[in-house]
């Protein structure tokens, strides 16, 4: 295995996230990406009519170096690294992608059919985004974290509130999955 | 903050990206085979995350490990709630998996040029925004 040209394996990427957790720990403050979109919110003049964003934001700017650094990040694993190699993914869901219309599950990284430029054009595809982005941002505010603030940092610490948050990740997720992936993806077939 | 500081957090971003990315824990497809329970893989980053993370919590505790500026390593505990991690949480993850990329990978991805997913993030910002907005009327 390379790891400068290989997909990483989860045994290297799990406590690779770890050694993330545990350097914000020792810089003081705690692993949560999403707080940057409040305090993103906040910069953009929020707080003047919502309280929710009328705090201290300046306080929150080593976040959005962690997170400037993760856009760096992909950046320099996209044009360094190989970063967008084909994702060894489960046949079977290569062969179930491949029946609705989504071809590009073993040559890309990402479907093309939706995160191609040329996908921006279908209003579909932008309504698809937009309505997913929004349901992110919407729940993870609303649950005070995402994926590494409760999955993550939050379970580490053994917080029950981030356990029912984790539950509700999934009962979500799973939902889209079964019950509405299926008719967006059903868009795409020729 | 000290001087050198802001280059610790932006060092310890740029190594998570790289991490996102090389994992495919960024990529849309493997959200989708999470949720399909088709492959290990997810639930092996997530999990041994996890359990790496909770022995360095331990040992913190154990140890009193002090942060960079000498204070004692201390994470509040989280209210408790049950609507509001549900709820909340819930929603997420309808829209974790139809986009297919949580906070942190949205910025990989962006720094990795798929264009797209900033019309995620703007809407993702909008969404943190509405909730902002409605706060006072939601069950808690």
């Amino acid at each position: 295995m390379n790891l400068l040209t290989d997909p990483w394996p989860w045994y290297i990427a799990g406590p690779a996230i770890a050694v993330v957790l545990a350097a914000l720990l020792l810089g003081g403050k705690t692993f949560g990406m999403s707080s940057n979109m409040r305090t993103l919110c906040a910069i953009c003049g929020a707080g003047s009519n919502t309280e929710f964003f009328n705090f201290e934001w300046k306080k929150q700017i080593w976040n959005l170096l962690v997170i400037g650094g993760a856009l760096l990040g992909g950046l320099i694993a996209h044009f360094f690294m190989n970063g967008d190699a084909a994702v060894p993914l489960n046949p079977e869901i290569v062969s179930q992608l491949q029946a609705t219309g989504i071809d590009s599950a073993t040559t890309d990284y990402m479907p093309t059919e939706i995160f191609n430029s040329g996908a921006m054009s279908d209003p579909f595809v932008v309504l698809m985004l937009v309505i997913g982005g929004f349901l992110v941002g919407f729940g993870t505010r609303y649950a005070g974290g995402c994926t590494s603030g409760h999955a993550i940092s939050g379970l580490a610490n053994l917080q029950l509130p981030s356990l029912i948050a984790v539950i509700g990740f999934f009962a979500g997720g799973l939902l889209a999955t079964f019950f509405i992936l299926p008719s967006i993806l059903s868009h795409f077939i020729n | 903050m000290p001087v050198k500081r802001p280059l610790y957090f932006l060092a310890v971003g740029v190594f998570f990206g790289i991490t996102l990315l090389k994992s495919g824990a960024a990529s849309w497809f493997r959200i989708y085979e999470m949720f399909h329970f088709a492959a290990f893989h997810m639930y092996g980053i997530i999990g041994s995350a996890l359990v790496c993370g909770i022995i360095i919590n331990q040992v913190i505790k154990r140890f009193e490990v002090k942060d960079l500026d000498g204070n004692l390593i201390h994470q509040p505990d989280k209210d408790f709630s049950i609507p509001r991690y549900l709820i909340g949480g819930t929603i997420f993850g309808l829209g974790w998996a139809i986009a297919g990329a949580c906070p942190g990978p949205m910025f990989t991805l962006i720094g990795a040029g798929y264009w797209p997913v900033l019309l995620v993030f703007a809407s993702a910002l909008l969404g943190t925004w509405v909730y902002g907005v409605l706060r006072d009327k939601l069950p808690h």
